[in-house]
């Protein structure tokens, strides 16, 4: 490959979106200097708030992308899916960044978020996460190497080696270290028996996290790709797309199903439908982002259209936001005395730090071997394109 | 080691309270740094008050009647903070106090989402701040005293001795007036024991008691999925390498150098 300057267009999007870091990064100063509760609403009664249910769990659950497409492609070896690997691979990546950013934001004494690696609490599902997250995300950094060194043609080329040689025990530990960790950011509400609403609380909810963690991540590849595609003028992948949906159109179902026997094991289904708050959302979170995808991934007619698979991925995207929201907010209003929503400086710092999740994607999209090598599509193909370019 | 309080022995003067701030040098002009909610007009636990009385009014048998109830942590015998913290920043020691070191805490907060009883409190102003709690005077403990609270009250209202043996007391109690008590032991058994027990004449829900704690310790539901975790490392990481080395054979390489690039934003 051709060496070229490192390249970042500006556009007016990408100003704002600057501007957006620039202002979480200040309220962030703030933060760190008056304390916590000087900038955000959470109490005593709702210790947790906006940056880690959203941030932090709707954040990890979002970058399983990279486990998933880890496993179907460099594992199972479905080839086929090779186009969208190294992009879902970059958005897991950036995701688990930006979650750690979070988490190291929310943690009241920072200076000591070493302490776990050397006092082991492994009583606590939070020293699982502590543990899996920060290995996963060396793991990540180590497998972007392989990427990295494609385009920094460095004169170092043992590390090159060394990665190729180790890159399987990588692969494997960056299914491994993820599963786990996944599977107990939900095993973390396993202890708030009595304060999280049945709905929700129950033995597998672990089960429930790593699974739909998996099934997110064809979806948000979707997604992703289709984005990418526009912003930078190319044909969407749409038939990786609609093969993907079979993968999710399956372990939807299964995830639906495990839900409803678990649910009357514990004796708790008739509870969905007695018109509560947590009832409705719950109903809203099953048949508008399970059932509805399900439907929409098994009509062909839907499937194989670039909108229709697209749409289907938002919803199932957007379901298992939901799910973790009401995991952490809508289960948990009831039992607890007080009330919590986000103050401003919560969302702002949210929204900085997604944009900076984006502006990192297209800048390394942008530099770096990330996407498919392809033809330009005319301009005329994919009118709407301008709409969203990044 | 553990205490018993009696609901009906309590008149509400509030020495354990003082004694308690004055012993672990607690300053009300803390106040504006708590952030807890009120949720009645009672005085809340805060990280200056680790020990406050709360009055609540009956009526019984056609006449008013007003009872006050001394609140704060329970040191349970199978902390759910404790085994909730990653750090070892809390710690349920042999004597039965569960003391909270500040120098190992990560500021998580864990420990206040884990705590049935949502007795923790956060210094949610200061730049490094602490979970605080009653710690059950520890020193005081270790040394065969009382702790503060317990050492000031006038009318008997809290008995500080061995569990077991405060276990005996409230069920003699109980069976020496059963129709005048309420039959629960609050503490006993909820969230498998903690080291304050509570009588009462009132129902403990009407005393703004959590009545929704299970039997079962907490820690004990999450180890049932926990222990789990390496056989889960384990095995997954074999039939991975397995489907790895299975699928490696067959599959055809590929050049992945030709085939990404980067994109040409022009």
């Amino acid at each position: 490959m051709q060496k070229k300057r490192w390249t970042f267009r500006i556009t007016g999007l990408r100003v704002l979106m600057i501007a957006l870091v620039i202002v979480a990064v200040l309220i962030c100063l703030y933060r760190f200097v008056y304390g916590l509760g000087s900038m955000t609403n959470l109490s005593d009664q709702w210790p947790w708030g906006l940056w880690i249910g959203f941030d932090l769990l709707c954040g990890i659950a979002l970058a399983g992308g990279g486990f998933s497409t880890a496993l179907i492609v460099h594992v199972l070896h479905k080839e086929k899916f090779l186009p969208i690997a190294r992009a879902a691979l970059l958005t897991s990546l950036i995701g688990y960044l930006i979650a750690l950013v979070s988490l190291f934001l929310d943690i009241g004494r920072w200076y000591n978020f070493w302490r776990p690696f050397v006092y082991w609490g492994f009583h606590s599902v939070l020293f699982e996460v502590f543990w899996c997250i920060s290995l996963y995300t060396v793991v990540q950094i180590l497998e972007f190497g392989d990427i990295f060194f494609e385009r920094v043609k460095v004169n170092f080329p043992p590390y090159k080696k060394i990665l190729q040689a180790i890159m399987p025990f990588l692969l494997i530990l960056g299914i491994v270290l993820p599963t786990l960790h996944q599977s107990s950011l939900g095993s973390l509400y396993i202890i708030a028996v009595n304060k999280l609403n049945p709905l929700w609380w129950s033995m597998i909810i672990p089960f429930f996290f790593v699974w739909s963690a998996f099934f997110l991540g064809p979806a948000m590849a979707t997604i992703e790709g289709t984005l990418a595609a526009r912003t930078y003028q190319r044909k969407p992948e749409l038939h990786v797309f609609s093969d993907l949906t079979k993968v999710t159109m399956w372990m939807l179902i299964i995830y639906l199903i495990v839900k409803i026997i678990d649910l009357n094991y514990r004796g708790v289904f008739s509870s969905a439908f007695n018109g509560s708050f947590e009832s409705n959302m719950f109903l809203l979170e099953i048949i508008g982002f399970v059932i509805l995808p399900i439907v929409m991934y098994a009509i062909p007619g839907i499937r194989t259209k670039q909108w229709g698979v697209f749409t289907a991925s938002v919803l199932v995207v957007a379901g298992v936001i939901l799910n973790r929201l009401n995991v952490v907010f809508t289960g948990m209003a009831k039992s607890l005395s007080g009330q919590y929503f986000p103050s401003l400086w919560e969302f702002l710092v949210t929204i900085g730090m997604w944009c900076a999740l984006i502006l990192i994607y297209c800048f390394i999209a942008e530099n770096f071997p990330i996407l498919n090598k392809e033809e330009h599509v005319p301009n005329r193909m994919i009118s709407s394109g301008a709409s969203v370019r990044a | 080691m553990g205490a018993l309080v009696d609901v009906t022995r309590c008149i509400g003067c509030g020495s354990c309270e003082v004694a308690c701030s004055l012993y672990n040098g607690l300053k009300p002009e803390q106040e504006q740094e708590s952030k807890t909610a009120p949720v009645s007009e009672n005085v809340e636990l805060a990280v200056n008050r680790w020990t406050v009385v709360q009055s609540h009014k009956f009526e019984k048998n056609g006449e008013q009647i007003r009872r006050f109830v001394k609140r704060q942590y329970f040191h349970c015998q199978e902390p759910a903070c404790a085994s909730a913290c990653f750090a070892k920043a809390m710690q349920k020691t042999p004597a039965g106090p569960v003391v909270y070191n500040e120098n190992l805490c990560v500021g998580c907060r864990y420990c206040m989402i884990a705590c049935p009883f949502e007795v923790l409190k956060f210094e949610w102003n200061k730049p490094f701040p602490r979970v605080l709690k009653c710690q059950m005077c520890p020193d005081r403990v270790t040394e065969g005293q009382m702790p503060a609270c317990a050492s000031v009250c006038p009318t008997g209202a809290i008995t500080f001795g061995e569990r077991e043996k405060l276990v005996e007391e409230a069920k003699k109690r109980l069976a020496d007036k059963p129709n005048f008590y309420v039959n629960h032991i609050y503490g006993l058994n909820e969230v498998g024991g903690t080291s304050w027990l509570y009588i009462s004449d009132v129902p403990f829900g009407e005393l703004g008691f959590r009545t929704d704690a299970p039997e079962k310790a907490l820690p004990e539901y999450t180890w049932e999925v926990l222990r789990w975790t390496p056989a889960i490392f384990v095995g997954w990481g074999a039939i991975l390498t397995g489907l790895y080395i299975y699928n490696k054979r067959r599959a055809a390489a590929h050049d992945e150098e030709e085939m990404y690039a980067p994109v040409d934003p022009d």
